[in-house]
């Protein structure tokens, strides 16, 4: 899950990280007012979209008036970034950089840990310096049975900044980065750039954090900054009925059980020449309920022509599932052809079940995907 | 032979009294899998489908001689279980729960290695040595004795592939699903080399999908270490970018973890890579 930068700005206060000083406005008047608010001659408009590269989408501004306050207001606020309507702004105050630098931590699947990612190269794309500079690239992975003792976070801190005043502010900021990090089971918290200031203050420009779905039972606090766009919402929806979805452009409706399964099925429509709809994994087992329900979801994508079924039946039963779908499809009025491939245990009664319904039963996935592939074209004419 | 799991395999099941624990400690037995008592903090001393419950997992090893235990709990407990079981003496972990949080895992990963114990999952369908031994939620019917060892990040899309390699007359030494979370314990690496060493492999499947670069990886290890000939397959060629494919894990992100790096990478390693599940058994063939 991922919040605005304002948010997690908000969190980094919290745990005594400094951040460069900002207020959040919906409209050019409050932008104005909180330029007032700042006692800063110069600020900076940024828009606060779920998305990087703002700055070069020009949502990100400087400004030293209230002319220009009002001008960059004004472009930011409704602008589209990648897909992302900008309703929001944060106006910061100024900072003067001295220097730039890249801090952040995140879960590294490889050392299946915590990882400190430093750079002295800050502002950039952190994964461009990764690909061109790893050298540039400094990693500490965090023993989570001990996390980061102060000699460790000091350690750390001399390895990016040259001098000990600045050292002394880095070590409880890294500190109190990693606390914020597990206590809110984040997955980054990422402060790009981290400067020090001509005056030798160190300070988080920017903030970036994304958080663990899987841990959103336990941290109140970030679920209910969850903002989910048009696509999230139909994927949220599908989550509290016990499916996994992704909407996706093509023709051809994809119900599976299992998540592999799912995207297998999806490559290999494409690699027949179709077009998948979606990525629908419904779980282990097929009631007649939750087929009723994902056919719902499924056929509410007006570009679906054809629903592909795929279900391999192994400890539920395939003569089960079999019953269930023709159950479901009592309830279901539709005139899209559905393919359905069941394969498993008690396959053969399964499809024995299925001879005589409207369905078209193939024994392979192959089968099952040339015959989804050939109808949807057949369809598309 | 195979690896991990045969007939010395001696099983707890934590969780025993839940719903899936109870069903699939039932199946497992079914298979033939010695599974030789369950815990439930608070029932020790009573029995569920005939298989004696302690109140810790350190009392089923103690009394019962259990060796390996596997992981019913639900996603808050895990961390606790994992742990627990990591300190009573078995050798091996296997969690099949999924939605588990990921520094839980950090954590009890860490923990586990500490104490020298091997951990499979979380978020995965277990593992099977056909004819010996199943542990976790596989459909044991669809497996055949042989020798290809199957590793893999899926359930079902593991499922569809053995039923290719059983229906093409090659049996499976053993088969293991990792799991599809971000972080989870023994993976590629860890049990090529496995494989590599047991006698009784003389092929691999390997199926991976989309995300990190376990594959790459992976790649480079067969290149180096692997004698044994290897067939891979890698799903989410149609994934789109930046969205979580069902599994935690299967997520490209930044541009990185996609299935053409994957593929590149095996083919630059000599590793064939099917382009549908049904392709497997030939490439094997091929290779052998």
């Amino acid at each position: 899950m991922k919040i605005h930068e304002y948010q997690a700005k908000d969190f980094f206060t919290q745990y005594s990280i400094p951040v460069a000083e900002g207020i959040v406005c919906r409209d050019v008047d409050s932008c104005l007012e909180a330029y007032k608010n700042l006692f800063s001659e110069v600020v900076v408009i940024k828009a606060q979209v779920h998305t990087g590269g703002r700055g070069k989408a020009g949502g990100v501004k400087i400004a030293k008036s209230p002319q220009e306050v009002r001008q960059h207001a004004e472009a930011i606020l409704g602008m589209d970034i990648k897909g992302f309507k900008v309703d929001r702004v944060m106006v910061a105050q100024g900072v003067n950089i001295a220097s730039e630098y890249y801090l952040s931590f995140v879960i590294d699947r490889n050392s299946r840990s915590v990882v400190l990612i430093m750079s002295r190269e800050g502002g950039m794309d952190i994964e461009e310096v990764a690909a061109t500079a790893p050298e540039k690239i400094i990693k500490i992975a965090i023993d989570p049975l001990i996390g980061i003792p102060e000699f460790l976070a000091r350690k750390a801190a001399f390895m990016l900044f040259d001098s000990f005043d600045v050292v002394k502010q880095a070590v409880p900021l890294i500190q109190n980065l990693y606390k914020l990090f597990t206590e809110t089971d984040a997955s980054l918290a990422e402060i790009n750039p981290l400067v020090v200031t001509k005056e030798g203050k160190l300070i988080a420009i920017d903030g970036k954090m994304n958080f663990d779905d899987n841990a959103l039972y336990r941290q109140p606090e970030v679920e209910a900054l969850f903002e989910p766009d048009e696509e999230e919402k139909r994927e949220q929806d599908a989550k509290s009925k016990g499916f996994s979805y992704v909407h996706l452009k093509g023709k051809i409706g994809c119900m599976v059980n299992g998540a592999g399964l799912a995207m297998a099925t999806m490559d290999m429509i494409k690699l027949y020449g179709g077009e998948p709809a979606n990525f629908l994994d419904i779980g282990g087992s097929s009631n007649p309920n939750k087929v009723i329900e994902a056919m719902k979801l499924l056929t509410s994508d007006p570009e679906v022509n054809v629903v592909l079924i795929n279900i391999f039946g192994g400890i539920t039963r395939c003569d089960d599932v079999a019953r269930g779908l023709i159950e479901a499809f009592k309830y279901l009025k539709t005139d899209i052809p559905v393919v359905i491939r069941l394969t498993g245990t008690n396959e053969a009664e399964g499809r024995e079940l299925l001879k005589g319904t409207s369905f078209h039963s193939a024994q392979t996935m192959s089968m099952a995907i040339s015959k989804s592939v050939e109808l949807s074209k057949n369809r598309g004419k | 032979m195979s690896i991990l799991i045969n007939k010395d395999t001696r099983l707890v099941v934590q969780g025993i009294t839940g719903r899936d624990g109870g069903f699939h400690a039932a199946k497992m037995e079914e298979y033939g899998t010695n599974v030789v008592a369950g815990t439930s903090p608070g029932k020790g001393g009573q029995h569920a489908l005939g298989i004696p419950v302690f109140n810790s997992v350190a009392d089923a090893v103690n009394q019962e001689g259990a060796n390996t235990s596997v992981i019913f709990v639900p996603a808050p407990f895990v961390k606790d279980a994992i742990m627990e079981a990591a300190d009573s003496g078995v050798s091996l972990i296997i969690c099949i729960t999924e939605g588990v949080p990921t520094l839980d895992v950090v954590e009890a990963k860490r923990y586990a290695d500490l104490k020298g114990v091997s951990l499979i999952g979380p978020n995965c369908p277990g593992l099977i040595s056909p004819g010996k031994s199943l542990v976790g939620i596989m459909p044991g019917n669809i497996f055949k004795e042989g020798s290809t060892g199957v590793i893999s990040r899926s359930g079902t899309l593991t499922y569809e592939v053995v039923h290719n390699l059983t229906i093409g007359g090659i049996g499976q030494s053993t088969a293991i699903g990792v799991g599809g979370d971000p972080v989870v314990g023994l993976y590629y690496l860890e049990l090529l080399k496995m494989f590599e060493n047991d006698p009784e492999t003389d092929s691999i499947v390997l199926i991976g999908e989309i995300g990190g670069d376990a594959e790459e990886q992976a790649a480079q290890y067969i290149k180096d270490h692997v004698t044994k000939p290897v067939a891979a397959f890698i799903a989410g060629v149609t994934a789109p970018p930046g969205k979580r494919m069902g599994h935690a894990g299967a997520i490209i992100s930044s541009g990185t973890g996609t299935a053409k790096e994957k593929t590149d990478a095996f083919a630059k390693a000599g590793v064939p890579v099917a382009s549908e599940p049904a392709q497997i058994p030939d490439l094997l063939r091929t290779r052998r």
